[in-house]
């Protein structure tokens, strides 16, 4: 079979498992979907040819799976409430998105069509990729050479994360040991 | 073509998820549904049809391969999903805590 028609498959596989992520009642059978929706994105990353990105989307939908579950269902666990929204607004919600997705067809029939990219930067990147930086994964030549500030900035983002991430932990931490109210 | 549209409907039932969904947790399931529409968008933008990955293999006649860009940006936006999805966690985590409900029709006083 070729390529796009795993895809179409895959990608409807995703949308129902969104769809059903969304509208499940029990939290714990939400979070299973969107792993399987990122396990999906895993395997649309293989067919496309680049097994690096389903490696790190593997890794991301395991340690995404482990921080969900081990912070909402051991302690917290709950349904979701009956949602009190109006069906009108939910239709109305609908509608509208409906409407954009129409709307913006048009967008996409400009794009290059699937199969044919543009490549003018990347050209230069798979020409002189190994003779410029002496590695054979082109991938990790963009990553760690071409576009190496890049990297930088986006280690400066993650370590913002953690800390952002462990400055709020602490305090909840320093104020359940310490009785004192923030 | 079609595979543009079905990636930017799979968007647009995480922007559904945004605007119609009360719960915390089904909220951040919305962003990361989001954000795999996104990444997915930018690679399929990438490939080239019959082209092989961009790894150059000793020995073997260099063919055609993939656009490395994308791929190589992707990544970058793959990891830090994951430092934003454990800050929203945490975020989410404080929050419970504070109000003792995942409504957050119910979480009305931000100040304080």
């Amino acid at each position: 079979m070729p390529v796009e028609t795993w895809l179409y498959f895959i990608l409807g596989f995703m949308i129902v498992g969104s769809v059903i992520a969304l509208e499940i009642r029990d939290i714990l059978s939400s979070v299973v979907a969107i792993g399987v929706v990122g396990l999906g994105v895993s395997v649309a990353f293989l067919f496309l040819q680049a097994p690096d990105l389903a490696i790190v989307q593997f890794l991301f939908e395991i340690f995404a799976m482990v921080i969900l579950i081990r912070a909402f269902v051991k302690k917290d666990y709950h349904m979701e409430t009956p949602a009190r929204v109006h069906g009108i607004l939910v239709g109305v919600s609908i509608l509208t998105l409906v409407a954009v997705l129409v709307a913006s067809i048009p967008v996409f029939r400009l794009l290059p069509a699937f199969g044919e990219p543009l490549m003018e930067t990347s050209r230069h990147y798979v020409d002189h990729g190994l003779s410029d930086t002496g590695a054979a994964n082109l991938v990790s030549a963009v990553i760690l050479d071409y576009r190496a500030y890049d990297t930088l900035g986006e280690v400066t983002v993650l370590f913002t994360a953690v800390l952002g991430t462990m400055t709020i932990l602490r305090i909840r931490r320093a104020k359940n040991g310490g009785g004192k109210d923030a | 073509m079609i595979l543009y549209i079905l990636c930017f409907t799979l968007f647009l039932v995480g922007v559904y998820g945004l605007l119609t969904k009360r719960d915390l947790i089904k909220l951040i399931l919305s962003l990361a549904i989001m954000g795999y529409a996104v990444n997915l968008f930018l690679v399929l933008f990438g490939y080239r049809s019959g082209a092989a990955y961009p790894i150059v293999t000793e020995g073997a006649a260099p063919g055609p391969m993939v656009d490395p860009l994308p791929q190589a940006l992707v990544l970058t936006s793959i990891v830090i999903e994951l430092g934003t999805t454990a800050l929203l966690v945490a975020l989410a985590i404080r929050l419970v805590e504070k109000y003792k409900t995942f409504d957050i029709h119910k979480i009305r006083r931000l100040f304080g």
